[in-house]
């Protein structure tokens, strides 16, 4: 029977009704007395070295409050990076600086030279146009591969070449890895690419600086998914404002994806203008400026090897990965492609020895950083994409050859340094059959060849790492930063209560999710909780969220501090019942004492706590508030079984997706609905990488997909309705909730399923050459595949 | 993205020749100039609007000749910038040879965009090129031709090919 309330209650999304009636505080809504516009005007050439920047026409025109440019930056930080990977050889990797606006040379379109403060936006715009700009254009820098040869033109001129690291993992296998190759029954190969995509948040990025010389305290409000960690960058690391003097807010944020975790210079620049010029200045993101200033995601070219014996146990894999960067390291980016996607090379399968070389390049284009899922995508995608290879060429199912080669016994550990706590791959398979009908699958093939069309069904695993992370692991790792999270629960006096998040929701639902598990806690309605997240001014500390960690590190947080609160309260209870503490039970909201029928109220414990009147102050302190901070063991591994059936029309080689089917392993579930709606919206990434999302550049470095007429976003009829279940539960062992994350799963799971459904049908259509298409797998490739 | 055509003009080599140096035959012949001034040895200043998809803008640049091979060949380079537009670049190199009746001007043309109008327009750029070329060389053939009865014949009858693509 399903609940009303609490843990595993389907709780109507709260937060919806002000998002549905367009009552919702987006950054954008800030508006602040006085507040001047800044209008960046961004590089137009892939590369260039600024011979003159002239403001002089443009600085008289009306309206205008000030110019900068780069050299107003000189002696103040850059962009940092958080993650310092270490390369092969134990070298670490190179570091460029990137500067808020451009010192010297321009790296990308997009690239941002000046900052022109004015009255008005409009007015800003126009003095853009009076600038004269005298850039020398230079040979670009995009294909990574030639981005390598000695001859290639240099992103960085400091640099030795364009090579942030040459990555191996795991380095001490590189030799067995090869032997086991070498002497394998059977050998697949597969070269891929992994297509550069562009979160594309409903909402723009928008930044606005504040300041008040009365206090010398600086504002930022930003579309942030960690208000907390972009206080840390930029306030250590690029303007030098201490914390006490700088409050960072992340209001209501509509969806991040990734894109919004990473420090970017137009919030550097709005708070040091505010400052220099003792007044607001706000910046909001066009959708075009959008396109050529947020962080890209994915852009990985692969080619994977997968070694099996004679029985068609998988005994090694080895991977050689070319990784873009784009122009500057963005927040995260060296994480991505190492530490987030060659952990997960061993996927749901007990092969004993894996290697992964990753090469991380520079070019001339955006950065590229974290996108939902982040490196853990790339790694299902090349493994399952072999896998469903091999399959055809062994000549044996696709579903079985997976299913032997299970992880069965867990913990397990993996040849690429995690350990799996809980699992269970073949529930999730089995659900999945069940699930998505696919006994059923060839009379629908039937129909649909009946019809003229071409039908594939694609069958994947997935597993990833969420839950991000144990500070000391990733300490190890280059992470620059610990991955703890922090909650404040304050009990207010009349009973309702305050939680203070480090989580940040724009998307997720914490606002319905949270206040379930204190309410299941305490026995009390969960609308007499509210959660208080992304002001840095009001929350203890908060790493933010990203890796599906809210519940599972935030929410552990949370737990640890509720469980100091109800500690607290049976104290202040045994005192008003006049009971021994340890005699104190706490049910539906009240204490009572055990074996008498003597109790009181959750309301008369915290009223006793803010007004102690009758009060054991020789032992406790009045109030009822409580911080814990919760730094996880290990990560979480959510795993799952997914399921597409697509129609391929010959003529014409468009593919649809007519079935889309998920089974997942979240551990245990907050929310039912809440987690659906996560899965749902990552299916639909998943199928918008793999059919229609390609972020294009032209040989010179010009972005040509920087509108929705040229980058094609998935539209609801071009997904079907997704069949999801979560119902297979091994919860996790180590965190106090035993949840493990969904927020990246759909997005994770379903490219494959959809190319390896793609390829299936060619195959069983005839089209015996097509072992691989490239995505996004757009009608024209199909086309020219089919008849190619 | 690269073009080669050729055009015939009712004109001799020597007159095609000096018309292709003239600042005042280049404004009358590029699409969409408004202003245009210089000497061959020192470069034009050109002014052009022009719409590219969904982007117009007005594009302040540099004409330029090289490559002068007198009375032959020489190469027409032009780069301008449109602001928030971006850029064009573009250049042609232009071979002339004597032909009965006048003269065959034959060019290559070689364009690359970049800012916007890469981002908004790069699909419809190779036929903006083409277009502009054509239009350059066209106008350029009929401002050296001078008006004529077979020009305006021949000015129907190309309406009538466009208007009957449509019908047709």
């Amino acid at each position: 029977m399903p609940k009303d309330s609490g843990i595993g209650a389907s709780s109507k999304r709260r937060e919806d009704i002000r998002f549905l009636t367009g009552t919702g505080q987006y950054s954008d809504d800030i508006n602040i007395h006085g507040q001047a516009h800044v209008y960046f005007l961004r590089s137009d050439v892939a590369h260039g070295r600024i011979n003159k920047i002239d403001t002089a026409a443009a600085s008289a025109m009306p309206g205008v409050v000030r110019i900068f440019t780069g050299a107003d930056f000189e002696g103040i930080g850059g962009l940092p990076c958080g993650w310092q990977v270490t390369d092969r050889f134990g070298a670490v990797m190179k570091e460029p600086a990137h500067p808020v606006l451009a010192q010297g040379k321009v790296r990308h379109v997009g690239d941002p030279i000046c900052a022109i403060v004015a009255d008005t936006l409009e007015q800003a715009k126009d003095a853009a146009e009076a600038i004269e700009l005298d850039i020398a254009e230079l040979p670009a820098v995009v294909n990574m591969k030639d981005a390598l040869k000695p001859t290639s033109a240099k992103v960085h001129d400091d640099l030795s070449d364009n090579l942030c690291y040459d990555w191996g993992f795991v380095e001490d296998n590189r030799d067995a890895v090869d032997q086991a190759i070498k002497n394998a029954a059977h050998v697949t190969t597969l070269e891929l690419v992994n297509n550069r995509l562009v979160a594309n948040p409903m909402e723009p990025r928008v930044a606005v600086g504040d300041y008040n010389r009365a206090n010398d305290e600086s504002t930022l409000y930003t579309t942030s998914q960690n208000p907390h960690v972009i206080r840390l960058l930029m306030g250590a690391f690029v303007l030098g404002i201490p914390e006490h003097k700088l409050r960072v807010v992340a209001p209501d944020v509509g969806g991040g994806f990734g894109t919004k975790i990473f420090h970017y210079a137009e919030e550097a620049f709005c708070t040091f203008a505010a400052r220099q010029l003792n007044r607001a200045v706000k910046w909001t993101s066009s959708r075009s400026e959008a396109f050529m200033s947020d962080a890209h995601g994915r852009d990985h070219v692969t080619k994977i090897e997968l070694a099996l014996d004679a029985d068609n146990n998988f005994t090694a894999v080895r991977t050689e990965t070319y990784a873009n960067m784009g122009a500057y390291l963005s927040t995260f980016a060296p994480s991505v492609p190492t530490w987030l996607h060659g952990t997960l090379m061993a996927g749901t399968y007990k092969t004993p020895l894996i290697y992964v070389n990753v090469k991380a390049v520079f070019t001339n284009t955006v950065p590229v950083d974290a996108y939902r899922g982040a490196g853990r995508p790339e790694a299902t995608y090349q493994l399952e994409r072999v896998i469903d290879k091999a399959a055809r060429e062994l000549g044996v199912d696709p579903i079985a050859l997976r299913r032997q080669n299970f992880i069965t016994q867990f913990p397990y550990a993996t040849p690429v340094a995690v350990e799996y706590d809980t699992g269970d791959y073949e529930a999730t398979m089995a659900k999945l059959e069940e699930i998505a009908d696919l006994s059923g699958f060839e009379a629908r093939r039937k129909a649909s060849e009946a019809k003229g069309k071409l039908r594939g069904l694609g069958v994947n695993c997935y597993i990833e790492a969420c839950g991000i992370a144990p500070s000391n692991l990733v300490g190890q790792l280059g992470a620059r930063a610990g991955l703890y999270d922090a909650a404040t629960v304050r009990v207010n006096a009349t009973g309702s209560i305050s939680v203070m998040v480090g989580a940040h929701s724009h998307g997720q639902g914490h606002e319905t999710a949270f206040p379930q598990v204190v309410a299941e806690m305490l026995g009390i309605d969960e609308n007499m909780i509210d959660i208080v997240h992304g002001d840095s001014s009001k929350i203890p500390f908060g790493m933010g969220t990203y890796g599906s960690r809210s519940i599972a590190v935030c929410g552990s947080a949370m737990v640890r501090a509720t469980e100091k609160i109800i500690n607290k309260a049976k104290k202040i209870a045994s005192h008003l019942l006049e009971a021994s503490e340890a005699d104190i039970e706490l049910k539906g909201g009240h204490f009572s004492v055990k074996g008498t029928d003597k109790s009181c109220a959750w309301g008369d414990v915290t009223l006793a706590a803010y007004v102690p009147h009758n009060y054991p102050l020789e032992d406790i302190e009045p109030g009822l508030e409580e911080t814990a901070f919760y730094d996880p063991s290990n990560f979480t591994y959510p795993s799952g079984a997914y399921a597409c059936e697509v129609e391929i029309d010959p003529d014409t080689g468009k593919v649809t997706v007519e079935r889309f089917s998920a089974a997942d392993d979240f551990g245990n579930v907050i929310n039912p609905m809440i987690v659906t709606g996560q899965v749902h919206g990552g299916i639909g990434q998943g199928i918008g990488q793999a059919l229609l999302e390609n972020c294009a550049y032209d040989e010179n470095g010009q972005l040509l997909s920087a509108s929705y007429m040229d980058y094609a976003m998935p539209r609801a009829s071009d997904v079907p309705f997704y069949t999801v279940d979560h119902s297979c539960q091994t919860p996790c062992t180590h965190n106090p909730l035993g949840v493990k994350g969904c927020g990246e799963a759909g997005a994770i799971g379903s490219p494959p399923a959809v190319v390896n459904a793609v390829v299936d049908a060619l195959q069983s259509g005839g089209f015996k050459h097509v072992t691989h298409i490239d995505m996004p797998v757009s009608p024209s490739r199909v086309w020219a595949a089919m008849n190619g | 993205m690269n073009l080669s055509e050729s055009k015939f003009i009712a004109a001799d080599r020597d007159t095609v020749w000096q018309a292709l140096l003239s600042a005042d035959m280049l404004k009358e012949c590029v699409p969409g100039c408004t202003e245009m001034a210089g000497s061959p040895a020192e470069g034009f200043e050109a002014t052009v609007v022009q719409k590219v998809g969904p982007v117009k803008a007005t594009f302040k640049g540099a004409v330029t000749l090289s490559d002068i091979v007198e009375g032959q060949s020489l190469m027409l380079s032009g780069e301008g910038k449109g602001g928030a537009a971006g850029f064009a670049k573009g250049s042609a190199n232009v071979t002339l040879s004597d032909q009965d009746g006048g003269t065959l001007l034959s060019y290559e043309v070689e364009a690359k965009v970049g800012g916007k109008l890469a981002q908004l327009g790069s699909r419809i750029i190779d036929g903006f090129a083409k277009k502009m070329a054509d239009q350059f060389f066209e106008n350029f053939r009929s401002a050296v031709e001078g008006p004529s009865d077979e020009e305006t014949k021949e000015d129907t009858a190309e309406k009538k090919g466009w208007f009957k693509k449509i019908i047709g």
